[in-house]
């Protein structure tokens, strides 16, 4: 760089060397300078501190849900379906062979021990998130309106196009008849 | 009068000449919409360009003023387009127009890509011309679709969630540019906010590519229905006044329809269902996109897979920017390529076609149908254009656009470039 052409005869040759140096911090000062922008601009479309504060978690009564109904909760703006099973959904579900499922997932992994009867799941469809509908479908579950998957009635995946079971939120029994829903064992869902 | 339709632009006045001296943009508009050569053999399927700069006036504009009455919040949106339509003075006619006129901008672009795909104007050496254009269509899908959540009714609501969980789906950063977007934990608040906001950022971004989408046309000039470029003065007419006129009647023939939809059918093309406010716990029965987006929704739901179905959905807008090098034939317009001129029919229907798919519920048939379509849609760039190209025998090409206007051997005096129209009024161009 020293030696380029552009440097007129007779100019002292430090002064290309000075050049360098100048284009070098000057496009330095340019890349950090750019980053510094970009960073704030980018982190400011984050979920903000207030946001995330209302998403402490929630306590929610079991002791008014009925066999077979679903109610909707809502934790940090989404939807959670708390489901009370039948003895006859709980025996469907316990028989169903993991070779049928979409994505396989014991019965006892989708509810918490000693609670078969109860189901706590995300509302929103692991397609593209709709809102599944409670009790239709050909598996005691639910059957998306959008796009046509189904779940059974422990929220497996039975019918594509969703990939995934319907995920289960941190959540632990407080009583038999209360669940804390943003908590898992004593500790604070991210 | 023959001077008029000289070529370059000469200031008269002593002001003029001063003003042109320091900033020439007298002269660039005049060698750009007055002089400028235009092959005297366009159709009526040449005018959508006009059109389509008018709608994107009248959607900022009529966007402007709604602005002034709107609120974008979760909590306000809904109400205040409410309040637009019962209480503000001509609200009612701000909200149609705007929300037709992405309909009706839609129609236009449509055609216009038509245009451009039936006579091969994506050829060389339009290619950057053409690309700019696919990068304003995905521009407008963009905004329109911000747009569309903004009332905050039941199908704002879940599709401005379905769009984001497709996003979800892109690997590794998905789940980031979900959350970037959402501002939350889900569709709420502060994406309604930022949606807002990037809805009038973006017609901005679509007008500085239309002005580089109209200087890469003024650089390689119009294709026209023959696909034969300009050989001699004879096969142009000047800008002004026949193209500036006969846009200007297309305008207003398009503008009847646009005013028809406003006045007699406003809420034809929307849903019923955005009159209710969004609520998180209920998703309609029967979630459909706008029309416009109906051919893309049914590729997505052809696919039993999430990322599939996402994957495929965006190929199929991408695509169309490899056209140019996906076609091997190097005659420009279907009228002179009898087998790719059938096979383009298919195409045109089948995109149809897919459009009523997406419509009807993800079932049976449907599905399958969407999947056979979906196929062939992708055929049509990936085995059609390169393989018709290499092995179809072309029709015979008049020898000019002037020969293709007035019949082999005849000639005709005066007219054309530069000489000045006015010379022969009554010849056809």
């Amino acid at each position: 760089m020293a030696n380029t052409s552009a440097a007129p005869a007779g100019t002292a040759p430090q002064d290309g060397t000075r050049r360098d140096f100048m284009f070098l911090a000057t496009g330095a000062g340019l890349a950090v300078g750019a980053g510094a922008v970009a960073w704030p601009l980018v982190a400011s479309m984050a979920p903000d501190s207030a946001t995330i504060a209302a998403g402490a978690p929630i306590d929610v009564d079991l002791s008014p849900i009925t066999d077979g109904q679903i109610i909707n909760v809502f934790w940090r703006g989404k939807l959670i379906f708390v489901r009370k099973l039948t003895e006859k959904e709980v025996g469907d579900m316990k028989g169903v062979p993991q070779g049928q499922l979409i994505e396989p997932a014991a019965f006892d992994s989708r509810v918490k021990k000693g609670h078969d009867q109860w189901l706590v799941v995300y509302g929103n469809c692991t397609h593209l998130g709709c809102v599944p509908i409670g009790h239709q479908g050909n598996f005691e579950g639910w059957a998306c309106p959008c796009h046509g998957s189904q779940f059974d009635a422990v929220g497996r995946v039975r019918r594509g196009p969703a990939p995934i079971n319907l995920p289960i939120p941190p959540y632990a029994f407080q009583t038999d008849a209360k669940i804390r829903i943003g908590e898992e064992g004593g500790k604070a869902a991210a | 009068m023959s001077s008029v339709h000289a070529n370059a632009y000469v200031p008269k006045s002593r002001i003029a000449k001063w003003f042109e001296s320091r900033l020439p943009i007298a002269g660039l508009v005049h060698s750009s919409f007055i002089a400028y050569p235009v092959p005297r053999n366009l159709n009526y399927f040449w005018t959508f360009g006009a059109i389509l700069s008018a709608f994107l006036g009248i959607q900022i504009i009529t966007g402007v003023w709604l602005a002034m009455h709107y609120e974008p919040s979760a909590t306000r949106a809904f109400e205040s387009v409410e309040h637009i339509m019962r209480d503000v003075n001509y609200g009612w006619l701000l909200r149609y127009a705007h929300a037709n006129g992405a309909s009706m901008f839609f129609v236009a672009v449509y055609v216009h890509m038509f245009r451009a795909l039936y006579y091969g104007s994506y050829k060389a050496p339009r290619e950057v011309l053409y690309i700019l254009g696919v990068v304003i269509y995905l521009l407008m899908m963009a905004t329109a679709f911000l747009g569309y959540t903004l009332p905050w009714g039941q199908m704002s609501f879940w599709g401005a969630t379905v769009i984001t969980n497709i996003l979800a789906a892109i690997p590794v950063v998905g789940d980031t540019i979900q959350s970037l977007l959402w501002g939350g934990y889900s569709v709420g608040n502060p994406t309604i906010n930022r949606f807002f906001s990037l809805h009038y950022l973006l017609p901005w971004m679509i007008a500085g590519v239309v002005v580089l989408h109209v200087w890469a046309l003024h650089v390689t000039g119009q294709n026209n229905p023959t696909g034969i470029p300009i050989k001699s003065g004879k096969d142009a007419v000047p800008f002004t006044p026949y193209a500036t006129i006969k846009d200007v009647f297309a305008t207003v023939v398009f503008m009847i329809l646009f005013a028809w939809f406003i006045f007699y059918q406003p809420n034809y093309l929307g849903h019923a269902d955005n009159y209710v406010a969004a609520n998180p716990a209920v998703t309609p029965a029967h979630i459909v996109p706008e029309w416009y987006f109906l051919p893309f929704y049914a590729i997505l739901r052809a696919v039993p897979s999430k990322l599939g179905g996402v994957i495929l959905m965006f190929s199929a807008v991408l695509i169309l920017a490899f056209a140019p090098w996906l076609d091997t034939s190097r005659v420009r317009s279907a009228n002179y390529r009898p087998i790719y001129r059938q096979f383009f029919w298919v195409f045109a229907a089948v995109t149809v076609i897919l459009g009523w798919l997406g419509s009807k519920p993800p079932e049976g048939g449907y599905v399958i149908a969407s999947q056979i379509c979906t196929f062939y849609y992708f055929a049509h760039f990936l085995l059609v254009m390169p393989l018709v190209g290499l092995f179809e025998t072309p029709k015979a090409m008049p020898g000019s656009i002037l020969e293709s206007v007035t019949g082999p051997g005849k000639q005709i005096s005066g007219s054309g470039m530069p000489t000045g129209a006015a010379a022969s009024p009554t010849t056809k161009g």
